[in-house]
C-alpha cells in the first residue's frame, strides 16, 4: 500500500497559527480521503515557519469498487417509464436484469462504480483542502486569486510504493505538484527532489531544517538549560514562549547573553516581560538570588562567527529596550516616592472607564466607598481597605504599565511600597485583580479581599445599572469571571456577606452617575442620604421611602428607583446563583439541590446557601434522607391534590384529639418533638442537625401512610389528616424547598 | 544577491545604495511627496497606485512627521521628523522576499553573519481604511523593515496585490553604521571636507518642532484647517468628471487626496497638542477615513486607477 507525502511550502507562517493549521490539514485531508473510500494506516503532521507537511502511511492504492442495485418498474411497464429508469441508471435495456417475485416481474439495474486510483482522489481532496483552508486570516498575492496565509510557493505531493514514486496529478492556479522542496532559507536554499517521507526528513535535516516542531522545542530547551546550568544558572520555564520560538525557526541555535549590570536592579517581572514581549528571549535566573542575570535567544541559523554578531546585535537591542524600561521605572519611582502617586490619580480623572459609567477616578471613588462597606463584614481594617481601594489602580497611569499593560497590579505593589504605604495596601494593589481565572489563586489577605470584592461588585452592578448584561458568548467586560471571583473569595474564606445590600448600595452609586443628567440635583444629593439610611437600616426599600417622605414633593427619579434598584439587584443575584451552580457542579453538586436551597430566605449569603446545600446533598445521599424525601413527596402530593380539588388550603393545626390510630398519634408526638429541634438547629444554622431531626420523622410518616387512609369517610377526620400533612410539609420546608428536588 | 557588501560610511550612502539597488531592479525612483505626511504609505505613489489593475513599481524616500514622537533631539531613537524608504511593486513578484534580502546585502548586511527573521505583523491603517498581511523583518532581534501584502486600500480590495516594503532609514542606518545615538550618525562621508552628522542637520529642527508641536501650535487655527481641508476634499470630489473648460474627462482624485493628507497631518498635530480626547480620537480618525475612501473611489475612476474609456461605452 502506498504512503502519501504532502508538503505545502510558503512564505513565513505566523508562529501562533502553525499548529492549528497542521491539524486542519490532517483532518481535512484524511476526512476527504476516507469519505472517498481511501482508508489509511497512520497520519502524521509537521510544521515549520515555511511548511506544513502531512505524511500518511498505508493508504489504499485505489478506492474499492462500489456496487449498487436499483429496482426499477415492472418489466411490462410503459416504455416511457422504462426509458426513464434506464437513463437514470446509465444502462441500456439489455444490461438490466428481470427478476420475478410474487408481485410480478421487475427490472433490476446493477451499477458498478469502479474504484479510482489514489493519486486522482488525493489531487481532488487536496484541491478542496487548499481552497477551503480555515486560516484565521488569509490573503491573496501577485495577480492570482488563490488565498493562503502568506504566498504559497510550491507543493510537494507524492505517493510512494515499492515499485517507485509517483507525483499526484495536481494543479491549481499555476501551482503544479512535484517532488521538490527547499532547505533552510539561508543555509541551504537550493531545491532538491525527494522520493519518500524518510528521504524527505533525512534530506531536510541535511539542509538545516528540523521538521518536527517538538524536536525543535526539545532541542531549544535542552541547549538552553545546559548553557544556563554550565553558568550555575537556570532558565525560567515558559512553555508558551518555547512553542512560539520553535515556530520562528527551522534550525534553532541557542545563544546566551548577558544583561547589562545597569539593569539588574529592575524588578525581575519587568526584565522578563520586556525580554519576552519585545524580543522573545527566555530569562535566565540565578537560583540563589532569584535575580534574572542573563537571557537566551534562539537564532535561526549557524553563522561563520558562531553567532557572535547575532548575539551582539540582540544584546544591543535589549540594551535599548531595557534603557526604556529603566527610564520608565525611575520616572515612576519618582512619582511614587515624592508625590505618593497623586499625579497618577489626578490623571485618571481624564481617563474614561466606560462612556456611561464615567472616568477611572469616578470608578475608584465608588470602589473605595464600597470597600468601606465591605471591610467590616470580612474582618478587614476599614481605613486600610479604604486606602488600598483608593490607590489600587493608580499604576494604570504609570509609564511602565502604559508600556506593559500585563504588569498592572504588580507595578502597583512596587509603587505603593515605594510610596511608603503599608504592606497590606501594597499587596492589595496586586491582589485585587485576582482571581482572574477558575484556576487562579484567590487572595487571602482581608484588605486584598475587600478591594477585590468591591472592584468586582462595582463592575457588575455598573453593567446591571445600565442593563448591559452578558449574552451568550458575548461578555467583553468578563462579567462572568468577576462574579465567579466574588463567589470564590467568599466561599474560600467563609465570609458571611449579604450581597443584596451591597448590590443595592452600589447600584445606587452607579445611578447617581448614569442619571445625573436627567434627575433633579436635589434627588441626586438625596442618594447620599439613602446610602446612609441603608447603612443604618440595612434595607433599601425602607431607606429610600424614609428619604422620599422626608423630602416630600414630586420626586420622579427617586420613585423610579424604588422598583428599579431592587429589580436589578434581584436579577444580578440570579446571575450569581447561575454562576454558583456552574461552580458547584464541578464538585458534583446537583443543580436541583441548589435550587431547593435557593428558595430559602437568606439566599444572598452564599456561604449560608452552600452550607445548606452541602448538608442537603449529604442528607439525600443517605438512606434516611431518600426515604424521608419519598414520604414528604407523598404527603405533599396528597395534600396538593386535595387542596386543588376542594379549593381550600389546609393549613390549620391538626388536632390530636381526632386521631384514630396509634400511628396517627405517634406522628403527632414525633412532629411535636421534631419541630422545636429543627427550629433550634436552623437558628444555629446547623443544617445537618436540622435534617437529622427531620429524618427522625421518617418511620412515623411511613407508619402513618401504612396504617391510615387520609381520605377517610368522616369529613372531620379527613380534614384533620390533611391538616396533619400540612404540618409535615411545613416542617420539612423549613429546611429546604424539597418540592424542587427531582427523583 | 551578491552585491557591494562593504559597509557604507554614512546615512546618505545607505539611502543612495537603496536607490541604486531598487533602480537596478526596475523600480521608478520617485521623489518624496511635497506634503507633510506621517509615513511613506501616504505618498499617492503607494496609497492610490496600490488601487486598480495597472502594474506599478516605485521606490522613494519619504520624509515623515509624527509630532507626538518629538523628544527635542535628546532621545537616541525617537524623532518627530524622520525618513522612510518605501518600495511598492504591483503585482507583488514571487521573489519579493529574495529581492528584499538582496537590498539588505546591498547596504552592507552580511547574510552569513546575521540572523534575519520574518515575524508576523499585520498592518492596518484606520485612517486610510487599509490593511494587509506581512511581517516585521528582524535582523539579530531588531526590527529593520515592514513587509506587507496590501489587501485593501480606501475600502477597495487590492487586485492585483501590491507588495510594500518600508525601511525606517535612521534606525536601519544606525544599525549598519554601528551608531548608538541618531544625532551622532554621520550624515555624509566622515572623510568629507565638511563632515556633517545627523545632529548637525537636524538637532535644532527637532528642538524647534518639538516646542511648536507640543506647546505653541494654534489649536483653533488647526481645528479650522481640519474642517477646511475636509470640506475642500468633498467639494473637489463633488465636481462632475467632465471639465467644462476643456471638455475632457478629468477626475480630480489627486487634488482631493492632498486635502485628505492635509487633514490627516493636522489631526496628528492636534493629537500632539493633547486637545483630542479618547472618544473624539475615533471620530477624527473616522472622518479622515471617509475622505481616504472617497479619494480611492475617485482614483479608480481615473486611467491610472484602471478605468478605461471602453468602460463608459459598455
Amino acid at each position: 500500500m502506498p504512503d502519501l507525502l504532502i508538503e505545502l511550502f510558503s512564505e513565513e507562517i505566523p508562529a501562533r497559527m502553525q499548529a492549528g493549521a497542521a491539524e486542519a490539514l490532517k483532518k481535512r485531508m484524511t476526512d476527504g480521503l476516507v469519505e472517498a473510500g481511501l482508508t489509511y494506516g497512520h497520519a502524521g503532521v509537521f510544521h515549520t515557519p515555511r511548511r506544513l507537511t502531512l505524511a500518511i502511511e498505508g493508504l489504499l492504492a485505489e478506492s474499492p469498487t462500489q456496487r449498487e442495485e436499483r429496482r426499477g418498474p415492472r418489466a411490462d411497464a410503459p416504455a416511457k417509464a422504462i426509458e426513464g429508469f434506464l437513463r437514470g441508471a446509465g444502462l441500456t435495456r439489455d444490461q438490466v436484469e428481470e427478476r420475478s417475485d410474487k408481485k410480478g416481474s421487475f427490472l433490476f439495474a446493477v451499477i458498478e462504480k469502479p474504484g479510482r486510483p489514489a493519486a486522482e482522489i488525493v489531487a481532488e481532496v487536496l484541491t478542496d483542502t487548499i481552497q477551503n483552508f480555515p486560516w484565521p486570516k488569509s490573503m491573496r498575492w501577485g495577480a492570482g486569486n488563490l488565498r493562503w496565509v502568506r504566498p504559497l510557493h510550491s507543493i510537494l505531493a507524492i505517493l510512494t510504493t515499492e515499485a517507485g514514486t509517483i507525483v499526484v496529478p495536481f494543479t491549481l492556479e499555476g501551482l503544479e505538484a512535484g517532488t521538490k522542496t527547499r532547505g533552510h532559507r539561508f543555509m541551504a536554499p537550493d531545491a532538491f527532489s525527494v522520493s519518500s517521507f524518510e528521504d524527505y526528513a533525512a534530506k531536510l535535516k541535511r539542509a538545516f531544517v528540523v521538521l518536527d516542531p517538538q524536536e525543535r522545542a526539545d532541542h531549544i530547551w535542552n541547549d538552553a538549560t545546559n548553557a544556563a546550568f554550565a553558568a550555575g544558572l537556570e532558565v525560567v520555564e515558559d512553555p508558551g514562549l518555547l512553542a512560539e520560538v520553535a515556530g520562528l525557526v527551522e534550525w534553532p541555535v541557542v545563544l546566551m547573553g548577558e544583561i547589562g549590570e545597569d539593569f539588574l536592579e529592575l524588578p525581575p517581572e519587568v526584565l522578563r516581560t520586556s525580554m519576552k514581549e519585545h524580543q522573545k528571549f527566555f530569562s535566565v535566573k540565578n537560583p540563589k538570588t532569584g535575580r534574572i542575570e542573563r537571557f537566551v535567544t534562539v537564532a535561526n541559523r549557524e553563522t561563520a562567527d558562531q553567532g557572535a554578531t547575532v548575539l551582539a546585535g540582540n544584546q544591543k537591542v535589549l540594551t535599548a529596550r531595557l534603557s526604556d524600561a529603566k527610564f520608565f521605572w525611575e520616572n515612576d519611582l519618582r512619582v511614587a516616592t515624592k508625590a505618593q502617586m497623586q499625579p497618577w490619580l489626578d490623571q485618571l480623572a481624564q481617563v474614561t472607564f466606560h462612556a456611561r459609567l464615567g472616568s477611572q477616578a469616578e470608578r475608584i471613588a465608588r470602589i473605595t466607598a464600597l470597600a468601606r462597606d465591605v471591610a467590616p463584614l470580612i474582618g478587614a481594617e476599614v481605613t486600610l481597605a479604604e486606602t488600598a481601594a483608593s490607590v489600587a489602580k493608580a499604576d494604570l497611569s504609570s509609564e511602565m504599565v502604559y508600556e506593559f499593560p500585563e504588569l498592572q497590579g504588580l507595578m502597583g505593589r512596587y509603587y505603593a511600597k515605594a510610596a511608603g504605604l503599608p504592606e497590606a495596601v501594597a499587596a492589595a494593589c496586586e491582589e485585587h485583580y485576582a482571581p482572574l481565572g477558575p484556576s487562579d489563586a484567590v487572595p487571602m489577605a482581608p484588605v486584598s479581599q475587600a478591594v477585590a470584592l468591591a472592584d468586582k461588585i462595582d463592575t457588575l452592578t455598573g453593567f446591571w445599572a445600565m442593563d448591559e448584561k452578558p449574552t451568550g458568548s458575548k461578555d467583553p467586560y468578563a462579567l462572568r469571571r468577576a462574579a465567579l471571583g466574588v463567589i470564590r473569595i467568599l466561599l474560600d474564606s467563609g465570609h458571611r456577606v449579604n450581597l443584596d445590600r451591597l448590590f443595592d448600595a452600589q447600584l445606587l452609586r452607579h445611578r447617581v452617575k448614569i442619571d445625573s443628567d436627567d434627575a433633579d440635583t436635589d434627588e441626586i444629593s438625596a442618594l447620599d442620604d439613602i446610602l446612609d439610611e441603608i447603612a443604618d437600616h440595612g434595607v433599601f426599600g425602607a431607606a429610600i421611602r424614609t428619604v422620599i417622605e422626608r423630602l416630600g414633593g414630586d420626586l420622579p427619579f427617586l420613585n423610579r428607583l424604588v422598583s428599579e434598584v431592587p429589580d436589578a439587584s434581584t436579577d444580578l443575584l440570579g446571575f450569581f446563583h447561575d454562576r454558583l451552580k456552574v461552580h458547584l457542579r464541578q464538585d458534583g453538586m446537583r443543580h436541583d439541590v441548589i435550587d431547593a436551597c435557593l428558595a430559602m430566605p437568606g439566599n444572598d449569603d452564599l456561604v449560608l446557601l452552600v452550607r445548606r446545600a452541602t448538608a442537603l446533598s449529604a442528607f439525600l445521599a443517605s438512606q434516611e434522607g431518600d426515604n424521608l424525601l419519598q414520604g414528604f413527596k407523598r404527603a405533599n402530593n396528597l395534600l396538593s391534590q386535595a387542596e386543588a380539588q376542594d379549593g381550600v388550603a389546609y393549613e390549620y393545626g391538626a388536632d390530636p384529639k381526632f386521631a384514630e390510630t396509634e400511628e396517627e398519634r405517634a406522628l403527632f408526638t414525633a412532629l411535636a418533638a421534631a419541630r422545636p429541634k429543627i427550629d433550634t438547629a436552623l437558628q444555629a444554622e446547623d443544617f445537618a442537625t436540622a435534617m437529622e431531626a427531620m429524618a427522625d420523622l421518617r418511620p412515623f410518616i411511613d407508619g402513618f401512610f401504612e396504617a391510615v387512609q387520609v381520605n377517610a369517610d368522616s369529613a372531620i377526620v379527613r380534614r384533620n389528616r390533611l391538616n396533619m400533612l400540612h404540618t409535615i410539609r411545613e416542617t420539612c420546608l423549613k429546611v429546604a424547598d424539597l418540592t424542587r428536588l427531582e427523583g | 544577491m551578491a552585491e557591494a557588501t562593504t559597509r557604507p560610511k554614512s546615512f546618505q550612502e545607505v539611502i543612495l545604495r537603496l536607490q541604486a539597488y531598487w533602480a537596478a531592479r526596475g523600480c521608478a525612483i520617485l521623489q518624496p511627496y511635497d506634503m507633510e505626511v506621517g509615513a511613506g504609505t501616504f505618498h499617492p505613489a503607494t496609497t492610490l497606485r496600490a488601487l486598480g489593475s495597472n502594474p506599478w513599481a516605485a521606490a522613494y524616500v519619504q520624509p515623515s512627521r509624527r509630532p507626538t514622537d518629538g523628544r527635542y533631539g535628546e532621545n537616541p531613537n525617537r524623532l518627530q521628523h524622520y525618513y522612510q524608504y518605501q518600495v511598492l511593486i504591483k503585482p507583488s513578484p514571487p521573489d519579493l522576499q529574495e529581492l528584499y534580502l538582496g537590498s539588505l546585502q546591498a547596504i552592507g548586511i552580511d547574510m552569513d553573519l546575521h540572523d534575519i527573521r520574518f515575524v508576523e505583523d499585520d498592518w492596518e491603517s484606520p485612517t486610510l481604511g487599509a490593511w494587509g498581511l506581512g511581517w516585521e523583518v528582524w535582523c539579530d532581534g531588531m526590527e529593520v523593515s515592514q513587509f506587507t501584502y496590501f489587501q485593501q486600500v480606501g475600502g477597495h480590495d487590492c487586485h492585483p496585490v501590491s507588495g510594500e516594503l518600508t525601511y525606517g532609514l535612521e534606525r536601519l542606518a544606525m544599525y549598519v553604521l554601528g551608531v548608538d545615538h541618531v544625532m551622532e550618525m554621520p550624515y555624509n562621508d566622515p572623510q568629507s571636507p565638511i563632515p556633517l552628522s545627523y545632529g548637525d542637520v537636524f538637532r535644532q529642527t527637532e528642538q524647534e518642532y518639538s516646542r511648536w508641536n507640543f506647546d505653541v501650535a494654534d489649536t483653533e487655527v488647526l481645528l479650522r484647517h481640519f474642517e477646511e481641508a475636509e470640506a475642500e476634499c468633498a467639494a473637489i470630489l463633488a465636481e462632475p468628471f467632465a471639465d467644462p473648460k476643456t471638455g475632457k474627462r478629468i477626475v480630480m482624485a489627486h487634488p482631493a487626496y492632498d486635502q485628505c493628507i492635509k487633514a490627516s497631518h493636522i489631526f496628528n498635530l492636534l493629537d500632539a497638542r493633547g486637545v483630542i480626547s479618547v472618544t473624539e480620537r475615533q471620530a477624527y480618525i473616522g472622518r479622515v477615513r471617509t475622505l481616504a475612501k472617497a479619494c480611492a473611489d475617485a482614483f479608480v475612476q481615473t486611467e491610472a486607477g484602471g478605468w478605461q474609456p471602453a468602460d463608459s461605452a459598455a
